[in-house]
C-alpha cells in the first residue's frame, strides 16, 4: 500500500508532463492566472473588465510582433528587423496623411514598403542561404537609416498619427473591448489556420525540423522562406500602425524596444528557437504574460532598474522551467 | 644528380606552399586588410587633408566597438552568441566611472582590476545559466541583457561619474610616431596579450573544438560545459574592457546600453567568424570594425546624409555574407 503510492504517482506525473508537452498553453494560462492573482492581491480591486481591456489593448502590438517571431522561429530563423519595419510603417503613414490619397493610400504605401523589405530579406535568406539573424539585422540598419533620411525630407510636411489609427489603436468599446481586436482577431485566425490547416504551415514546421529532409522531399524552401519573410514584414508593419495609434506617436524608433520582448514572448510561449516546434496560441499567452508582468511591476511601484532585472530573470526562469518540464525523459 | 634535384626543387615550393596555405587559411582577414588599405587610399583621395590626427580620432572612436567585437567573436567561435554585451559594457562602464570619480590614481588602478573581475563574474553568470538551464544561449543572453541594463541603472540613473586623466590619456593622441595612434596600440596589446596565449592553449583549442562540433569534442574528452562557461566568462572580460574603454573615451559612464550588441554581431560576421562556430579569429572582426567606421567617415566627406551610413552598413552586411555564402556553395559543388 505504502509502496504502491509512488508507483501510482509516477504515471500520473508522466501524463502531466506529456500533457504539458503537447498542450503548452495549459501551464502558461496557469502562470498568467497566478500573475493576475498576485496583481489583485497587491492592489485589491484593480482586476476588473476595464483593466483586462487595457491589458489586452497593450498586448496586441506585442502579440502581432511575437507572431512574426513565431513564424520565423518555426523555420529555425528569427526576425530582428520587426522593430525597424514596424516603426517605419507607423512613421511613413503619419507623414503621408496629407497626400492626395489620404489615409488609405498612406497605409497601403507603408505596408508595401514593409513587404519590399521583407522580400529582400526573404530572397537573401532563401536563395543565398545567409543566416536570418544576420540578414534581418542588416535589414534593420537599412530600414532605420532610410527612415531617418525620410524624416529629414519630410520634416516640413507636418506629420501626425491619423485619427483612424488612433481609434483602432487606442479606442475601446464600452470601455472594455479594445478596437484593435478588429485587426488582431483576423490576424490570429489567419496565423492559426495557416499553421494548422495549410500545406504551407506544414512546410514551415518541416523546414525548421529538418531542412535537408524537407528539401529532399521536394519542398522548395527558397519560395517558402521568401513568402515567410514578406509575411513577417507585413505583420510587423501592421503592428507598427497599431502601436503608433496606441501611443499616438510616430517616430523612427517607436518599436525598437519591442523587438526583444517579442522574441521573449514567443520563447515563453513554447516556440523553440531551434525550429520545428511551437505555435501561435502559446505566443499570444506569452505576450499577455509579459504585459501583465510589466503591469504588476508597475503596481508594485518597483523602480525602473529593479523592474528590468525582475523582467529578465523571469524570462530565464520560465524558459528554464519550460525546458525542464517538456524535456524528453 | 637526378635524386638531388627534386630535394632542391621541393624545398622552396614547400616554404611557398606553407605561406600560401597560411594566406588561404586567413584569406578572409587578408581580404579585409586589402579592403581597409583601399578605403584609406580612397579617403585620402577624396579628402587630401586626411592624415595622422583623424586617424588618431578614428582609433579612439572605434575602441569600444573593437573590444565588443572581440568579446562577441570569442563566444561565437565557441558556437554560442551573447546578446547582452551592450548591457554588460554599460554596467561595467557606470561602475568604473562611479568608483573612479574624484579618486586617486591608486584607487583608479584598483577599480580597473575590480571592474575586470566584475566582467568575468557577469559573463560567468551568463555562461552558468546557459550551461545549467539548457535554454538556448540566444534566449538566456537576451533576458540577461535586461538584467545587466537594470544593474547599470541601479548604480546610476543617469550619465555621470568621471574618468581619471591617466585613463583618458591612454586612448587619445599618438605613441612615438604621429602615425601610430595610442588607442590602437593599447587595444591591440591588450587583446593579443590575452587572446594569443589563450588561443594556443588547451582551453583555446577546446573553445574552437566545441564550436566546430560539440558532440565530437565531447567524445574526444573535452569538458564541453566548462569550456562554454569559460567562453562566456572571457566574453564578459572583454565586455568589461569595452566598458572601461567607453568610460575612457567618453570621460563618463552612461547606464543606457549603446548599439554595441548588434554592431558586434555584424562585425564578427563581417570579420569572417562563422555564426555556426569553430571558425575565425579576433583579428578579422577588429579590421571589420575599422572598415565600418571608415565607411561612415567617407560618407560624411562625400557630403552624404549621415543616416546613409546605417544603410551602407546594413547593405554591406547583407551583400558580403550573401556573396561569401554563394562562393562557398560553388566550392562545395566543385
Amino acid at each position: 500500500m505504502t509502496a504502491a503510492s509512488p508507483t501510482a504517482a509516477r504515471p500520473s506525473m508522466a501524463t502531466l508532463r506529456a500533457l504539458f508537452r503537447d498542450r503548452p498553453v495549459i501551464p502558461l494560462v496557469g502562470l498568467l492566472a497566478i500573475l493576475v492573482l498576485v496583481i489583485e492581491l497587491a492592489s485589491p480591486g484593480i482586476v476588473k473588465a476595464s483593466w483586462a481591456g487595457v491589458i489586452l489593448r497593450t498586448a496586441v502590438p506585442l502579440a502581432i510582433l511575437a507572431g512574426c517571431q513565431t513564424l520565423t522561429m518555426l523555420t529555425g530563423g528569427i526576425d530582428l528587423s520587426v522593430g525597424a519595419v514596424a516603426s517605419m510603417a507607423g512613421f511613413v503613414t503619419a507623414t503621408l496623411i496629407h497626400s492626395p490619397g489620404g489615409v488609405p493610400q498612406a497605409i497601403i504605401v507603408s505596408l508595401l514598403l514593409a513587404a519590399l523589405a521583407g522580400l529582400i530579406t526573404g530572397l537573401v535568406v532563401g536563395v543565398f542561404r545567409v543566416h536570418p539573424l544576420i540578414v534581418t539585422l542588416g535589414m534593420s540598419f537599412i530600414v532605420l537609416g532610410l527612415a531617418n533620411v525620410w524624416q529629414l525630407q519630410s520634416v516640413q510636411t507636418g506629420a501626425g498619427v491619423p485619427s483612424e489609427l488612433r481609434t483602432i489603436g487606442s479606442g475601446m468599446q464600452l470601455e472594455v473591448v479594445p478596437n484593435s481586436l478588429v485587426v488582431f482577431v483576423p490576424i490570429v485566425a489567419f496565423i492559426l489556420l495557416l499553421l494548422r490547416r495549410t500545406g504551407y504551415g506544414r512546410l514551415l514546421f518541416a523546414i525548421g525540423d529538418n531542412p535537408v529532409a524537407a528539401r529532399l522531399s521536394g519542398a522548395r524552401s527558397w519560395q517558402v522562406l521568401t513568402a515567410l519573410y514578406v509575411l513577417s514584414a507585413v505583420l510587423a508593419g501592421i503592428a507598427g500602425l497599431v502601436l503608433s495609434g496606441l501611443t499616438n506617436t510616430a517616430s523612427v524608433s517607436l518599436a525598437d524596444s519591442s523587438v526583444l520582448p517579442s522574441v521573449a514572448a514567443a520563447v515563453i510561449g513554447g516556440t523553440s528557437i531551434m525550429g520545428g516546434r511551437g505555435g501561435y496560441g502559446g505566443t499570444i499567452v506569452g505576450a499577455l504574460i509579459l504585459t501583465v508582468l510589466s503591469a504588476l511591476l508597475t503596481v508594485l511601484r518597483l523602480p525602473e532598474p529593479t523592474r528590468q532585472i525582475v523582467f529578465g530573470s523571469i524570462i530565464v526562469v520560465v524558459a528554464a522551467a519550460y525546458n525542464r518540464v517538456t524535456a524528453e525523459a | 644528380m637526378s635524386a638531388a634535384a627534386p630535394t632542391v626543387g621541393t624545398a622552396r615550393p614547400r616554404a611557398l606552399d606553407s605561406a600560401a596555405a597560411y594566406v588561404r587559411r586567413n584569406g578572409w582577414t587578408f581580404g579585409l586588410i586589402a579592403l581597409l588599405a583601399g578605403l584609406l587610399l580612397f579617403t585620402k583621395l577624396i579628402q587630401p587633408r586626411y592624415g595622422p590626427i583623424p586617424i588618431q580620432g578614428l582609433a579612439t572612436s572605434v575602441q569600444p566597438l573593437v573590444l565588443a567585437a572581440v568579446a562577441q567573436a570569442i563566444v561565437v567561435i565557441s558556437g554560442g552568441i551573447d546578446l547582452s554585451i551592450g548591457s554588460m559594457m554599460a554596467f561595467t562602464s557606470v561602475v568604473s566611472a562611479t568608483l573612479m570619480d574624484k579618486q586617486s590614481d591608486q584607487v583608479g588602478i584598483a577599480v580597473v582590476v575590480a571592474v575586470l573581475v566584475l566582467g568575468i563574474v557577469v559573463g560567468g553568470v551568463n555562461g552558468a545559466l546557459v550551461v545549467l538551464t539548457r535554454v538556448p544561449d540566444i534566449v538566456v543572453t537576451l533576458a540577461m541583457s535586461f538584467v545587466w541594463a537594470g544593474c547599470a541603472l541601479l548604480v546610476r540613473s543617469g550619465p555621470g561619474g568621471s574618468a581619471p586623466g591617466w585613463l583618458k590619456g591612454l586612448v587619445v593622441g599618438p605613441l612615438g610616431n604621429e602615425w601610430i595612434p595610442k588607442a590602437a596600440v593599447v587595444v591591440l596589446v591588450v587583446v593579443f596579450l590575452i587572446w594569443i596565449p589563450l588561443s594556443r592553449s588547451r582551453a583555446g583549442l577546446s573553445i574552437y573544438a566545441i564550436g566546430s562540433n560539440r558532440l565530437a569534442a565531447f567524445r574526444s574528452g573535452i569538458p564541453v560545459s566548462r569550456t562554454r562557461f569559460l567562453a562566456y566568462a572571457l566574453t564578459g572580460l572583454f565586455s568589461a574592457l569595452g566598458g572601461l574603454s567607453l568610460t575612457a573615451t567618453t570621460g563618463i559612464g552612461s547606464p543606457v546600453p549603446g548599439p554595441y550588441t548588434l554592431l558586434s554581431v555584424a562585425a564578427v560576421v563581417l570579420g569572417g567568424v562563422s555564426l555556426a562556430g569553430g571558425r575565425g579569429g579576433v583579428f578579422g572582426p577588429i579590421v571589420a570594425v575599422v572598415i565600418l567606421q571608415l565607411i561612415q567617415t567617407d560618407l560624411t566627406f562625400l557630403r552624404f546624409d549621415s543616416n546613409y551610413a546605417y544603410v551602407a552598413q546594413g547593405a554591406i552586411l547583407i551583400l558580403v555574407t550573401g556573396l561569401s555564402s554563394l562562393v562557398s556553395f560553388r566550392r562545395m559543388r566543385a
